[in-house]
């Protein structure tokens, strides 16, 4: 049984970025690049699903640029066994992204395909959920647990209110949240040991995929800036402010 | 030129996060109808026809759509989205879950998380943990969204006086079924809608000092309680409180942070709340600098201190 998981290249997370100037984008050059943090959750999760015997082979797959050669063996020092780098100087959306993944899950098919909720650049959240749509699969997003079990799974998620857990067949799509698991240091030796694992690189050409960005983005801007406030020396200060200076209480 | 709107409701009554989106799809430019798909719905079908600026409530009803699943409540918007230029969806768990399953059906874009209709076909969107704000514009026929319900404000819920008209129920996909749900059940206003919010952070050091430290204060404020991504992956609240960029977006009138460093990810998820008030034993905390008024002190004696006075 296969698993394919989705790995993306984002700004790292402790970067706090810089709108450019011309309003055309935020400034990534020269900041550093990381697998988005829910996408390694994904491999993660597929590792120990591999770990436990449910899974038998992890494909880990990325779409962008050259560059998302490392994003991929970093995929493989956690433990997915091979890459597939999907190839493109493109800026690519959500619904590209879905349509690349889907023509590789009918090229590939897996058992299980495992994305991150959210990518924490365009902050979309939708990839997975496009995807189970166009290859007509079952989603299960934003889960905390999930369990196999045959050709079934059970998948808790995290909800508005609380937790939530459905039954999926499979194959089905599932999208992390942060409480699935906590993501294992890639270690030396398993960092030596990716390189020698195959990465295969395809076009969107070669998947009959047009990724052409629907959506155009006609500005970036700075957001709206707080104005710096004042320290209070003690408690009866902040609730005199408070009642008779901001009148929210 | 209609927009739909994709309610949130429990089926009796129809859920803030619905009156906000409703602002939305009006500042769209035409009519707006309002989809609500349930079980046994038909108190929120009219709670949803008396909502301000609100057309025409299409009410579909239905054991398949008694728990919101995505396949089953996607095939419903699919069914009608041939009528409409607009489909929005609250950015709630609900929404995020179902939107992209329309908008790849209907072989469009979808814009998430918009806190500005610009025009029609133009909005803004926050990108980067709300670090920059993106224009974006689809040229897409049917525009698919997720409201950021911070962004804009609650329609009225009553005035209004739509009619509620039936469609049928869409048939059950087969390929996911609900199983069971822990959903906490409090007194306390939604984390989303509340006027003031309490938040706590990995500084209370247990589940147990965090109820008996902010729970009080939430009392006397009669405020939601939230918590930074750290508290609840320390086990000290549960993760539907979490606030941030991949939790639950607030703009409270009041917030007030107790122990929460303020990491960029908390930030975007409460930086446009009206007014911020840190209490937080590090001066050089990065909370301090969005907060209105900042507390140089030890929440164990402050927060008390505060639920006192109050």
């Amino acid at each position: 049984m296969k698993a394919l998981v989705a790995v993306k290249r984002v700004v790292d997370y402790n970067v706090k970025v810089r709108v450019k100037s011309d309003q055309t984008g935020v400034d990534i050059a020269n900041v550093k690049m990381s697998m988005n943090p829910f996408d390694e959750i994904a491999v993660e999760e597929a590792v120990r699903l591999k770990e436990k015997g449910a899974i038998t082979e992890i494909i880990a797959v990325s779409c962008g640029p050259t560059q998302c050669q490392e994003t991929l063996r970093t995929a493989m020092a956690i433990g997915a066994d091979r890459g597939i780098l999907v190839e493109t100087a493109e800026e690519l959306q959500p619904l590209a992204v879905a349509k690349l993944l889907k023509a590789l899950v009918d090229k590939e098919q897996p058992q299980i395909v495992i994305l991150g909720k959210q990518a924490i650049d365009d902050d979309a959240n939708q990839t997975g959920q496009m995807l189970a749509a166009l290859a007509d699969l079952p989603q299960a997003t934003f889960a905390s647990k999930v369990e196999l079990d045959g050709d079934k799974a059970k998948v808790t998620r995290e909800v508005d209110g609380g937790l939530e857990t459905i039954a999926i067949g499979l194959p089905a799509v599932v999208t992390t949240d942060l409480r699935l698991n906590e993501p294992r240091y890639v270690t030396l030796p398993n960092i030596m040991k990716a390189k020698k694992k195959p990465l295969e690189t395809v076009k969107p050409e070669d998947l009959g995929v047009d990724v052409a960005p629907r959506l155009k983005t006609l500005k970036v801007a700075e957001p709206p800036k707080r104005g710096a406030g004042i320290k209070v020396p003690d408690v009866a200060t902040l609730v005199d402010k408070l009642k008779n200076e901001a009148k929210v209480i | 030129m209609t927009a739909l709107v994709i309610a949130e409701h429990d089926n009796a009554s129809i859920k803030s996060a619905t009156l906000n989106t409703v602002t939305a799809a009006v500042a769209c430019g035409g009519d707006v109808h309002v989809l609500v798909a349930g079980q046994n719905a038909a108190e929120a079908a009219k709670a949803a026809g008396q909502i301000a600026g609100v057309a025409k409530v299409l009410h579909a009803d239905g054991d398949s759509l008694a728990h919101g699943l995505a396949e089953n409540l996607a095939a419903q918007v699919l069914a009608i989205a041939g009528n409409y230029s607009h489909i929005l969806f609250p950015a709630t768990a609900s929404g995020k879950n179902t939107a992209p399953r329309v908008a790849a059906k209907l072989d469009v874009a979808q814009i998430s998380d918009i806190t500005k209709v610009d025009s029609p076909d133009t909005f803004e969107r926050p990108i980067y943990a709300g670090n920059a704000i993106a224009t974006v514009q689809s040229a897409d026929a049917t525009k698919v969204i997720t409201v950021r319900t911070t962004g804009f404000d609650a329609a009225a819920a009553s005035g209004g006086s739509a009619a509620v008209e039936s469609i049928p129920a869409a048939a059950d996909s087969g390929k996911s079924s609900f199983v069971g749900a822990e959903i906490a059940k409090s007194d306390r206003p939604e984390l989303t809608a509340a006027k003031i919010v309490v938040s706590g952070g990995r500084a209370l050091g247990s589940a147990e000092k965090f109820q008996e430290v902010m729970t009080p204060l939430a009392d006397k404020l009669g405020a939601a309680i939230g918590a930074s991504r750290a508290a609840v992956d320390a086990g000290y609240a549960p993760n539907d409180l979490q606030v941030g960029q991949t939790g639950k977006i607030v703009a409270p009138q009041l917030y007030i942070a107790a122990g929460i460093s303020g990491a960029i990810q908390h930030l975007a998820g409460m930086k446009d709340s009206k007014v911020i008030v840190a209490i937080n034993k590090d001066e050089e905390a990065p909370i301090f600098s969005v907060a209105d008024y900042g507390l140089v002190a030890d929440l164990f004696t402050a927060v008390p201190e505060l639920t006192n006075a109050l």
